[in-house]
């Protein structure tokens, strides 16, 4: 199948960009979107001209560094599919596809669709962990975890931090990755005694990155390829609520 | 090369803890004078540069990747063993051990076994402190299952995330040492060489993937935790930016590099669809409990898979290991399934792969119980292949998977060059010449958490901190030399894609170094890998710039390192004249067709020393010995 | 004062505010809805000496101007006359203002946050009512201004009797174009709700997953109760039903 592409093209983080098309030609329905982009990229450097930049590295879904937007949506057509994951077969030939960076003031383009993501690095510093030095942990069976608490705290860990939920959110805010952290260690009796502390803080550093707030569009979560649940911003709020009203997160005693 | 392995003394189970009093410590107040370079955040390097930090050392992190948290550790299914016995079926630290001196096929080091197995306990509490939430029964209590033809349930598991689960709590232990100034992040910079002085190893020198910028890094000491080389076949389970660029040039500067032959291949892999296929996709093993592997007895026979009757099938795990059937180990279950592949009975449009049959499984415990214990992965498969496995039989082929060669490093996890040590996949030290599934992550982690944190201090405790500087003459060496790579590379300006050159080479691995080893084939292999390079460096093209991002300019970097390693692995899989693990000679084999060793002569590790590019490598042996676990031959009919 | 303080400077903070502020408007609105429809209870002739009921319109007394009378008279003598109309109003304001500056704020931050738009983008939204809301807000704004000066004040009203809402109420929505305008600022007000109401749970963590699946229905049902609620006297009154 041929399929013409309109891409972002962007020299640097401070130059300007625009789209630029190309053909994406002979391509097989058994390639995956960015085996057709390294076919395209093949074309390009014999053709003497500088390959398409895209951050990609697993390919199978799990690493969170692939992503960009194919005709406006994060990761393209399939739900719950990296765009590493996506295969050719959801196209169909003749499709025009826009490939785009994603699109937030906390993500400088670096080159064309490759994106610097290192605010979410400093969200999970800022206490996205629970603080146990090595060699200092109890017998690991010592405290029983109901089933359901340890397959909600799995379930909101499953977030590959790819960036998606940003990039899809009108207001471009993080608050559903920041949420997956937070509820993923509340859902734990080991994540209780950080618990309001470490909401707070990592609300105060998603904010200070300059990411948007969530105003419950729930972009996020259709764009997730995880199918991380807006159910966790909710969480994150009712901590935040509690741990500013209340003394929770009170560093000390009175 | 001297190869001192400094075993401690003792018998094997007081080893390390002999060896922890006997270590030289540091005084906790000088710790923080002393700066160690960590190159990797994967499972060993993250929880290396966490458990350092949280020691008091000033530690510096590198990653080429934007985050910590990409590393391929992530990518790992499975689960972790751990000799907790929490299933009362008969497990001890002692059988962890004995498994897996025997699953190596007796190339290990007993000591550094039995310290694995050790540590795997405190594996296991530590990440459930952590938050990691592994699987759990009802009653609240961890899970466990058997993984990979083990005789007892010792595996910890994630749901098929294990990796995923565990890198990310050493990712936040991570994470939490920067936020306390313990540790210095270095994202998106990728070590380019070693810098050496007076033969100790004083920092490394980078290039900065964003700006292009190469900076020099002193440190006291060089932890390598940069996983392993599966990609010189290019084809693999192992994500894109993978490579032996780190241990390469570690190598390079005289860093023995032991075992390079050693790689293991995954039997359940979907099979490529095309020339332009970038990776391949690995399937959890557990497939092979209820699946059915077979191919047409009549390589004519064109038909699909479920219009080939049973009489005209060949189930041949199960005619040839009636005992074992399709269960068999993975190196068995993939060398049979190339033997048909290359007999002409492979299926599927490019004729690559043997099919792996649900149908009867599904006839027997209905399509539900089916989809229950497997339907997330029939779901990848779909989402890859467009074919419905509940309906067709899958296609599955090998593919290389892990490496259990690396850097040759001593019991406290240091190489030949005094100052540098290499942990996790980077080292050979644990695997042998085969590594049991769910074995990966624990060695990760017990190097990163457990060992060099401790290991290091015995060998700081010997130098004055701060001694190292990057005004040394040698720094700028070496940073001369990685520009010059650079420039040399950006200057060929030739017609072919560094990738191009990859895949060639990947063939030629694939071929002759890769499931079965023909003195023949790697004779060949040794010939036209030179030839290979050469053109590599008439005829590569490398767009663009050195300054500012290049995908383009990393890759070929990584592809000329992979050009020169390739050969010492043809070398140390050509010089091993015997069949054992994974390395399978077909010169050597039982009259069961089965892999045979030659302990009398090859119960050693290989260690290469270099010699120079397109020279010889000369080949050292650290003779193994086996005073606990009697060497036996495997049998699996 | 410091908690509430620290809560207006997070992002977070500042959407709970608003669903709080959020909420009192909903109270009143709910309220108000109610006591609109006292115009469906129409009016009776005025009882001689009756001096509380129809100040202007002494022939009869309507239901909706003793209620709007008692409006005034609560708390009375307790707090002096119309005090605690006034307090309620105050409230409102109250509740206006950090409804629409914290609205205002979280929207400057989003503009901020993406400074560079998309060339192609597709809602992906769970409801189009989400991305309706700021510039939805800024109709119903100006909505209460006109509104307040069309019944309250009276302004904007062609013949405006101070106290006489059921005759306001009438003369007002006989034209076709008020009705209308009416009409568009309730679907507003409608939509607004059916995304806020369940926003409101969301931002306040009201979530549980027993109930989850109730959230969306019952906003649903509010807002459309709401504007059914409002809507339905002027349209009696339009069609001449009431009169």
């Amino acid at each position: 199948m041929d399929l013409k592409l309109k891409v972002w093209r962007q020299s640097g983080p401070d130059e300007a960009g625009g789209f630029v098309a190309y053909d994406a030609k002979e391509i097989s329905p058994d390639m995956s979107f960015l085996e057709m982009l390294d076919v395209v990229n093949e074309r390009i450097l014999e053709e003497g001209g500088d390959p398409i930049a895209f951050d990609h590295d697993c390919r199978e879904g799990i690493c969170g560094s692939c992503g960009m937007m194919i005709d406006g949506v994060p990761h393209g057509p399939k739900s719950m599919t990296t765009v590493c994951q996506l295969h050719m077969r959801s196209f169909r030939d003749g499709d025009q596809l826009t490939l785009e960076p994603w699109r937030a003031s906390s993500f400088p383009v670096l080159k064309d669709l490759y994106v610097d993501r290192t605010p979410f690095d400093r969200i999970i510093a800022a206490g996205g962990y629970i603080s146990v030095r090595t060699g200092s942990a109890d017998e690991a069976n010592a405290e029983p975890i109901r089933k359901k608490d340890a397959d909600a705290a799995f379930d909101a860990a499953a977030c590959i931090g790819c960036g998606a939920c940003v990039a899809a959110c009108p207001n471009a805010s993080a608050m559903l990755f920041t949420s997956a952290k937070v509820a993923h260690l509340a859902h734990l009796p080991q994540g209780q005694t950080e618990r309001y502390t470490r909401v707070l803080d990592m609300v105060e550093t998603h904010d200070t990155e300059g990411f948007g707030n969530c105003t419950n569009h729930g972009a996020c979560q259709n764009a997730c390829p995880k199918g991380i649940s807006v159910d966790y911003i909710a969480q994150l709020n009712r901590d935040l609520f509690r741990a500013t009203v209340t003394t929770a997160a009170d560093p000390v005693g009175s | 090369m001297e190869l001192n392995a400094r075993i401690p003394s003792g018998p094997v189970e007081k080893k390390w803890e002999n060896h922890r009093f006997e270590m030289k410590l540091v005084n906790p107040a000088n710790k923080r004078k002393y700066d160690v370079i960590v190159v990797g955040t994967g499972l060993a390097g993250a929880s290396a540069a966490a458990t350092m930090g949280e020691l008091g050392y000033n530690v510096h992190a590198f990653t080429h990747h934007e985050s910590p948290r990409r590393a391929h550790s992530i990518a790992a299914q499975g689960g972790i063993n751990a000799a907790k016995n929490y299933q009362n079926d008969g497990d001890s630290v002692y059988r962890l051990f004995y498994d897996t001196v025997k699953g190596g096929d007796f190339r290990s080091r007993e000591a550094n076994v039995y310290r694995l197995a050790e540590v795997s306990l405190n594996i296991i509490d530590q990440a459930v402190a952590q938050g990691v939430p592994f699987a759990r029964e009802y009653g609240g209590k961890l899970a466990n299952r058997s993984f990979g033809g083990a005789q007892v349930s010792r595996t910890f598991y994630a749901r098929g995330q294990t990796g995923q689960q565990l890198l990310l709590g050493a990712y936040q232990a991570l994470e939490r040492q920067v936020r306390a100034g313990t540790v210095t992040m270095h994202t998106s910079k990728e070590m380019l060489d070693v810098v050496v002085i007076d033969g100790v190893a004083k920092g490394i020198v980078t290039r900065d993937l964003v700006t292009g910028v190469i900076e020099r890094h002193a440190a006291d000491a060089v932890v390598l935790a940069t996983g392993g080389y599966s990609n010189v076949f290019f084809l693999s389970t192992n994500a894109q930016k993978c490579n032996v660029t780190a241990t390469w040039r570690a190598h390079r500067r005289g860093a023995g590099f032991a075992n390079p032959c050693f790689t293991q291949i995954h039997p359940t892999c979907i099979p490529p669809s095309g020339e332009y296929q970038s990776k391949l996709t690995l399937m959890s093993e557990s497939l092979r409990n209820d699946g059915r592997i077979w191919v047409p007895k009549d390589p004519e026979d064109k038909r699909k898979g479920n219009d080939i009757p049973e009489d005209a099938r060949d189930y041949y795990l199960e005619r040839l290991y009636p005992s074992f059937g399709n269960l068999t180990p993975r190196d068995i279950a993939s060398r049979r399934a190339k033997e048909m592949v290359d007999a002409g009975h492979g299926v599927g449009p490019m004729e690559n792969g043997v099919f792996l049959d649900f149908k009867h499984a599904i006839e027997r415990l209905g399509k539900d119980r089916v989809s229950e214990r497997y339907g997330n992965l029939f779901e990848m498969y779909e989402r890859i292949t467009g074919e419905d496995p509940y309906d067709r039989p899958m296609r599955i082929f090998p593919a290389p998977h892990y490496t259990m060669g690396g850097l040759w490093v001593d019991y406290d996890l240091m190489t030949t060059v005094p100052g540098l040590f290499a942990a996790g996949e980077a080292n050979f030290s644990d695997h042998g010449a085969n590594r049991l599934g769910a074995s990966a992550l624990m060695q990760g982690l017990a190097d990163g958490y457990f060992v060099v944190p401790l290991t290091i201090g015995n060998y700081l405790a010997t130098v004055t901190p701060g001694s190292a500087d990057t005004d040394h003459a040698a720094f700028a060496d070496v940073e001369k030399d990685v520009k010059q790579r650079q420039s040399r590379l950006l200057d060929v300006d030739g017609t072919r894609s560094a990738a191009s050159f990859h895949r060639e080479l990947g063939r030629i691995m694939w071929e002759n170094c890769g499931m079965v080893r023909t003195a023949e084939g790697l004779r060949s292999a040794l010939q036209r890998i030179p030839e290979l390079r050469e053109e590599f460096w008439r005829d590569v093209r490398v767009p663009g710039t050195g300054e500012g991002l290049n995908p383009s300019l990393e890759q070929a970097g990584r592809v000329a390192d992979f050009l020169e390693f390739a050969e010492v692995m043809c070398w140390d899989a050509l010089t091993r004249d015997e069949s054992c693990g994974a390395h399978y000679r077909p010169e050597h084999v039982t009259e069961e067709g089965e892999a045979r060793r030659d302990d009398e002569n090859f119960a050693h590790s290989a260690v290469w020393e270099f010699m120079g590019v397109g020279e010889e490598p000369r080949r050292h042996t650290e003779p193994l010995e086996f005073p606990n676990v009697p060497p036996s031959q495997r049998s699996y009919k | 004062m410091r908690r509430v303080v620290n809560l207006y400077r997070s992002s977070v903070g500042k959407k709970i505010l608003m669903a709080l502020s959020g909420l009192i408007l909903f109270g009143f609105i709910v309220g108000h809805m109610t006591g609109n429809l006292k115009v469906l209870q129409g009016c009776e002739p005025a009882v001689a000496g009756d001096h509380a009921a129809g100040l202007s319109v002494a022939s009869q007394t309507c239901a909706i101007d003793t209620y709007a009378e008692f409006l005034r008279e609560v708390g009375y003598p307790a707090v002096p006359h119309g005090a605690a109309l006034w307090g309620f109003r105050v409230l409102l304001l109250g509740a206006i203002g950090v409804h629409a500056s914290a609205a205002f704020q979280l929207w400057s931050r989003a503009r901020a946050a993406r400074t560079q738009g998309y060339g192609t983008s597709k809602d992906i939204s769970f409801t189009y009512a989400s991305r309706t809301m700021r510039w939805g807000g800024v109709i119903l704004l100006l909505y209460v201004f006109y509104h307040i000066a069309h019944f309250t004040t009276g302004q904007a009203h062609s013949d405006f009797i101070a106290g006489g809402v059921y005759h306001n109420y009438v003369v007002g929505f006989q034209s076709p174009l008020i009705l209308l305008v009416y009409l568009v600022a309730n679907a507003a007000l409608c939509l607004h709700l059916f995304h806020g109401l369940w926003s409101a749970t969301q931002t306040l963590g009201a979530n549980h997953p027993k109930y989850n699946h109730l959230r969306r229905p019952v906003a649903t049902l509010l807002s459309l109760v709401i504007f059914v609620g409002f809507m339905t006297p002027p349209v009696l009154v339009f069609a001449g039903v009431i009169s």
